[in-house]
Formats: structure tokens, sequence, C-alpha cells
């Protein structure tokens, strides 16, 4: 396995473990009504959806799929680094400030910051795995 | 790869690219006046254009093939499945986005398991042991 896959493959299960543990607070009584938990619903599903799903397929994705070249069969390294950084840069971002915003803080440059980021890691992902899907 | 996962893929990363950017939208400028309406659009876009496509796409070209006649059984089924869940991601996301929608969205459900079930027909017989 590639070491660019080893990290999408690690950190999207480490997202995983976040967002279940986050989901287990969401549902405790004791603490269900903090205000920085009831207001988890759109980070936990992010986390779910872009940090262990899409970060999975795309580590699965830039390792098996068909391949690009002799020359450079997964396509750009660069490209999949970027992916990597930005997704989990953004999400990272994404998940300190919605509770924040929650909270009465002005996050909005966080939230911008985080949405371009994780937009740049989804463009550089379908760059680079586009012109693997092809036919044979 | 197989033409069919080739359409199927590719429009996936299409649906994720579309998906991602009226996510971004709605998660730097959720002010703007209208965006939010837009969200069941992001959504639709995200768990069944981009996921859910992909995984028929990637399960049409690996999943074991027939030793003897089209290696991958009836690739109708195939295409109307591609149809069919692109049809319905686009009724859903619209028709819950929009006054007046529900039947756009009720008909793009339907098209959704319609598409289910011809990708299952399709797939139900190659999950099978090698041999």
């Amino acid at each position: 396995m590639p070491t660019l896959t080893r990290w999408l493959v690690k950190a999207a299960l480490a997202w995983l473990v976040a967002a279940l543990v986050l989901g287990v607070a969401m549902q405790l009584p004791a603490v269900a009504q903090v205000p920085l938990l009831r207001a988890a619903w759109p980070t936990y599903l992010h986390l779910l959806t872009v940090g262990w799903l899409t970060q999975l397929i795309a580590g699965v994705a830039l390792w098996l799929f068909p391949r690009h070249s002799a020359a450079r069969p997964r396509g750009s390294e660069r490209l999949g680094w970027v992916t990597f950084a930005c997704l989990n840069l953004g999400l990272l971002l994404r998940a300190l400030g919605e509770p924040g915003r929650a909270l009465g803080y002005d996050t909005r440059l966080l939230l911008s910051v985080s949405a371009v980021v994780q937009l740049v890691a989804v463009g550089a992902f379908v760059l680079n795995v586009w012109p693997r899907v092809r036919e044979r | 790869m197989p033409r069919l996962s080739v359409w199927m893929i590719r429009t996936a990363l299409l649906a994720l690219a579309a998906g991602a950017t009226l996510g971004a939208l709605l998660l730097a400028a959720p002010g703007i006046v209208g965006l939010t309406r837009w969200r069941p659009l992001h959504a639709e876009l995200l768990l069944v254009g981009w996921t859910v496509q992909l995984a028929f796409g990637v399960a049409y070209w690996i999943l074991p093939r027939y030793r003897r006649g089209p290696e991958r059984g009836h690739e109708a089924f195939g295409w109307a499945a591609y149809a069919l869940v692109n049809v319905g991601m686009l009724l859903v996301g619209l028709g819950r986005s929009v006054a007046g929608g529900e039947m756009w969205a009720l008909a793009g459900r339907s098209a959704e398991g319609l598409a289910a079930a011809a990708f299952v027909a399709q797939a139900w017989p190659r999950v099978k042991p090698f041999r």
C-alpha cells in the first residue's frame, strides 16, 4: 500500500473514531443540553461523510484505480498530498468553527477558510483521479 | 475498466465537485439570500450522486465475471441504473430545494428505488465464490 494511501486511510479511521465519540456525547442525557453539543449535528455528519467516507474512498482510489502511466502509475503524488492536507485541515477548521459559532464567537473567517481549503482538496482529488478512470 | 464504470465513476466525480462547491458556499456564506434552500441538493449530490454512484461503478467493474456469455451479465440493467440514479438524484435534490417540488422529489425517490433494483438485478448473481 503506498504511503499516501496509508495516511489517507489512517486519517479516515481517526475521523471515524472522532465522529462516533461525538455521536455518543450528543446522546448522553447529562451532556446533551450543552449548547456546543446541541449544535454539533452538522459537524458530526461531515466528520463521517467527509473525514471518514470520502477520505477512505480517496485513499483506496488513488491506490487501486487503473494506472496513470508507467512513469507515474498513481498520477501526481503532489496533488495527492494536497488532497490529504487540505481535506484534513479544512475539516479540522470546520470542527473548531461550527461549535465556536454555536457558542456565539465570530467564526466566519475560520469557516470560509475551511470551505475554500476543502474545495481545493476535492478539486485536487478529481483532477488527479480523472485521467485514471478510463476504458482499458 | 468497462465503459459503464467509466461513466458512473466520472459522473460521481462531477457530483462530488458540484456538491462540494455548493457545500463550500453554504459553509462560507450562509447569509446569502436563498442559498440555504439548496441544502437538500447539496446532500443529494454527495450521498447519492457521489457515494452511491461510485459504489455502483466500482462494483460493476470488480465483482466476479462470468466465464460464458457477456462477462458482466445484463449490461442493460447497469445502464438503466446509471440513468435512473442520476435522474432521481436531480429530481430529489431540486424537488426538495424549491417550493412546491414535493412531487418531483417523490418521482426522484421512485427513480432512485428503480435504479437500486436494476443494479441489484445485475450485481446479485455476480456475488459468488471464485472458481
